[in-house]
């Protein structure tokens, strides 16, 4: 391995001064993405051009060094954490739209684009990026691409491997290639689809070609409020059975709905039990038949009101809600582990009962925001970790959740990825043959142990987002 | 070059102490979820995390708890922050922000010793000038003699003060200053038609010099709508300033003068013209929650202060009738977007006003780079985002690009003016003045 000063000084004559960045209190802020965990990189490169990445992925292989991409760091499950000390490899500076096709609805952009960014940068026409991660205003569509992230409309449309095309991407030998292009369908393999989702570990994207929908000709989105929590999700489950597929079903549970009020203002009442969103788009006609049966099925199942919002603005307002419940949970507590489990759809009221009575063994609160249309469910785990002993619990608690999503058929995660976070609880879903088969992905992209390494398999370890800190004392919070 | 200290029990000093220390319980309402890096301007312009709201946090935190020395190394990435508390707005965990910098400024200011020439100058704008409104008007009188003796044309021709960036910055922003002040001597304006109320009015301390036009526009547009307006004699600049500096104590001082000032006029309301300055008093209650003595007349003065635009929309304000036929983009000042939440109010005027048309710029909540002294002190990133501020304006083809605080007028202006750009910058009240005064004079 070669010397950190002798890295960083070939880096500099790569990117230039001002982009390897060596200080304590730079390597700090590179140490922490959205999730818990955190550990300090060896240094942190921030090339500005498909061109200087080649270089860098080059230069730091050979001089012996793991290399971590980076988008925003807004993901949450320890993905851009950097472990062994890795060069982290921000692609912040890699941020241009490159180019908009909207006869053929697509668009090439570069990997530090952030994602609402593209759905604003086609809006005029007519047109927009499907994905929506509730973090869309800042999260990058290289992030998205690594953790195939999803959101709440993903319902309808499905996940980021869905909307994207192809990609440019750098291997780890510093090649450049392109899997997939700008066609749907190119025949060969489908090496597109095996780094979405990878989770940073196979290549680094350096462009990718997104696939664009038109804007639907009209939107409505309801708010149904339900004093319990049950008659929710039985709503769910009857919207579904009735053959409709809403664009998004959304659920926040007491606990979030007292949160996300005080900071969003999103006009959620304050004593509802529990609230579902659901949008329908598509033709006027059949949005104003959707609308009309789903506030049906609320009331059938027990919703006290149902409001609906028409214009962009009133929309925006209840989605605001939505969208920014995950922060605003930070308002109850220091902490939050927040979990990305996915139970069958028709398991919801019974996942809910079992991590209510999860939160009462451990004696913590648990806020639930979630996909209830396609069971993915976010329990929020309250908690904080300058107290050893709820640290202790929150992670306990987590791991029981997890375990209770896969005793009801579910998985571990739905959009966050593994990461740090779940690694441990890989073999609670996948058997040995399953992950020796994954694990040969890595060896055959020449990838392993260079990049993102100790990340997605288990190490054997006590669970890593669960275990008792030997890492980090409780108090040393970034 | 990997240091676990710094993610370790702590194992320096704690110089972060005192009453003016960033509080604890803000500096933990963070959950670095991220949301707040594509609202941060320096973020935006460096793609740096060291230069987003997260990192500055994440920076304050380690040197609270002693993980990080504080050095300059640090300080220089909290300098760099322009204050425009857009995270404050995009954040959904509501971290007060703008309190934990102002807060970590105070704490920098006590723990390191900044340059001489930097100290001298401070002392002479923070403590011999900003508090003494009459200072400001000798100084500034000087200033427009300068101008108008042809001294500036001089100066500027021949780059005399190229050697001192500062001051040929300070001096590059300067307006070509108005032939008439406006003064708070106390002096009361009678409303027109039937009287709805009696206000009273914040000077300032540098818009009522170099925008004091506007400050009489701000008059004539309040007593059209029937309000008598007053402008205490014995108020003082606002302290945001002071505030946004570090200078907690110099604020504090200037917020008990104002509060005195302002409750012994007894208006309905206190109305401010300046965004960064109705920020500033609206958190006057923060500011002096500890101070036994002026606490609770603090709160009440907070819950009186209204913006112009706030305080119009709501009343409502009398339409204008006469038409001033003009293509307007607006710029949302920071202390008024984001730290006062106020975007609508401005929009509502200026569409009132018959034949303007508005057109939204790309990022019109974007920081134009003025931010204060932040114009002078940093001037790169400064110009960097003022250009950026500027195109954007220029590509709504506007003519007028509107705002609603001096320091964005100043810097906006500068800009405009280096370049020659037919572009008018004016404050959204001058143009609704101008079309109340156009519908005065306008026959029958």
């Amino acid at each position: 391995m070669q010397a950190p000063s002798a890295l960083a000084h070939a880096l500099r004559r790569i990117v230039g001064e001002k982009y390897v960045l060596t200080t304590p209190e730079a390597l700090l802020v590179y140490a922490y993405d959205g999730s818990v965990d955190r550990s300090l990189p060896g240094l942190v490169v921030l090339p500005g051009s498909a061109e200087e990445t080649v270089q860098v992925v080059r230069t730091v292989r050979e001089a012996g060094w793991p290399l971590v991409p980076r988008g925003a760091g807004t993901g949450l499950s320890g993905g851009a954490v950097p472990l062994q000390g890795a060069v982290v490899l921000s692609l912040a500076r890699l941020n241009r739209i490159l180019e908009i096709d909207p006869d053929n609805m697509r668009a090439v952009v570069e990997p530090g684009v952030a994602n609402l960014d593209i759905s604003k940068a086609v809006q005029p026409y007519g047109l927009y990026y499907a994905p929506d991660p509730s973090s869309q205003k800042a999260c990058t569509i290289g992030g998205n691409i690594a953790e195939n992230a999803g959101g709440p409309h993903c319902l309808a449309y499905g996940v980021t491997t869905n909307h994207v095309l192809g990609l440019e991407v750098v291997l780890a030998n510093g090649s450049r290639v392109w899997l997939g292009g700008k066609l749907q369908e190119e025949g060969g393999y489908d090496l597109r689809g095996i780094v979405i989702g990878s989770e940073g570990m196979l290549a680094v994207v350096t462009k990718i070609v997104v696939r664009l929908l038109p804007l639907p000709e009209a939107v409505k989105t309801l708010l149904a409020v339900f004093r319990e929590i049950d008659q929710a999700s039985s709503a769910v489950s009857a919207i579904i059975a009735s053959g409709m597929v809403p664009s998004a079903l959304e659920m926040l549970d007491r606990l979030t709905i007292e949160a996300v009020e005080p900071a969003v203002h999103a006009g959620y009442p304050k004593e509802a039990g529990a609230v579902l969103l659901v949008e329908v788009d598509g033709l006027r006609e059949a949005v104003e038949v959707q609308g009309a049966q789903v506030e049906a099925i609320c009331r059938e199942m027990g919703a006290v009101e149902v409001r609906s919002a028409e214009n962009p603005q009133e929309r925006e307002r209840l989605w605001a809600g939505r969208k920014g419940a995950l922060g605003a949970l930070g308002r109850l507590a220091p902490n939050y582990l927040l979990l990305d489990g996915v139970v069958p759809r028709t398991r919801i009221v019974e996942a809910l009962r079992r991590i209510r009575a999860i939160s009462e063994y451990y004696r913590l609160p648990i806020a639930n925001v979630f996909h209830a249309g396609d069971g993915n469910l976010h329990p929020c785990i309250l908690f904080d970790e300058r107290d050893a002993d709820q640290l202790r619990r929150a992670k306990e608690a987590g791991g029981a959740i997890l375990k209770m999503c896969v005793e009801l058929g579910g998985a571990l995660s739905g959009e966050h990825g593994v990461g740090l976070e779940k690694q441990e609880y890989m073999p609670l879903y996948f058997t040995p043959e399953d992950l020796q088969a994954m694990a040969k992905l890595p060896q055959a992209f020449g990838s392993a142990d260079f990049l993102n390494p100790g990340k997605v398999f288990p190490q054997g370890k006590v669970p890593t987002a669960f275990r008792p800190t030997t890492r980090l004392p409780a108090d040393a919070i970034i | 070059m990997t240091q676990p200290s710094l993610l370790q029990r702590p194992t320096l000093d704690k110089p972060f102490a005192g009453p003016d220390a960033p509080e604890e319980k803000d500096l933990y309402t963070c959950v670095h979820c991220g949301l707040c890096l594509t609202s941060c301007p320096t973020y935006l312009e460096t793609g740096l995390e060291t230069e987003s709201p997260r990192g500055r946090i994440a920076l304050m935190r380690a040197v609270y708890e002693g993980r990080l020395p504080l050095s300059p190394q640090v300080v220089r990435h909290w300098d760099l922050c322009l204050a425009c508390r857009a995270c404050e707005a995009a954040c959904p965990s509501a971290v007060p922000y703008g309190r934990l910098i102002e807060r970590t400024r105070a704490q920098v200011r006590r723990r390191l010793q900044r340059p001489l020439r930097l100290r001298l100058a401070e002392a002479v704008v923070f403590d011999h000038l900003l508090p003494f409104p009459s200072r400001l008007r000798t100084g500034m009188g000087l200033l427009r003699l300068y101008q108008r003796m042809g001294v500036q044309g001089v100066v500027r021709a021949v780059r005399l003060l190229r050697p001192f960036p500062t001051l040929a910055s300070m001096d590059s922003l300067m307006p070509r200053l108005p032939d008439h002040f406006f003064t708070a001597r106390g002096q009361v304006y009678t409303p027109r038609g039937t009287p709805r109320g009696r206000v009273a009015l914040l000077s300032g301390c540098v818009m009522p010099l170099v925008h004091a036009p506007t400050m009489r526009a701000c008059v004539r547009v309040l007593t059209h709508n029937g309000f008598e307006v007053v402008v205490p004699r014995e108020q003082v600049c606002c302290g945001a300033l002071h505030i946004h500096a570090g200078r907690l104590d110099g604020g504090r001082a200037l917020a008990r003068q104002n509060i005195n000032a302002f409750l012994g006029c007894q208006p309905d309301a206190i109305i401010v013209a300046s965004a960064g300055c109705g920020s500033a008093m609206k958190e006057y209650a923060h500011l002096l929650k500890d101070d036994p003595a002026y606490a609770d007349k603090a709160h009440a003065f907070s819950q009186m202060v209204r913006d112009i635009h706030e305080f119009l929309v709501a009343l409502p304000f009398t339409p204008p009738q006469a038409p001033l036929n003009i293509t307007v983009t607006y710029q949302d000042p920071c202390h008024l977007a984001h730290a006062q939440r106020i975007t609508q109010a401005p929009r509502r005027i200026l569409q009132s006003i018959p034949g303007v048309r508005l057109v939204e710029m790309h990022n019109p909540s974007r920081c134009c780079g003025a931010a204060g002294s932040y114009q002078i002190l940093q001037r790169e990133m400064a110009e960097r985002l003022g250009q950026a501020k500027l195109e954007d304006a220029l590509s709504t083809g506007a003519q007028v690009l509107a705002t609603a605080n001096p320091g964005c007028a100043l810097q906006l202006e500068a800009g405009a003016r280096k370049r020659g750009l037919p572009l008018r910058v004016a404050y959204v009240i001058d143009l609704l003045d101008e079309a109340y005064r156009r519908e005065a004079s306008a026959p029958g």
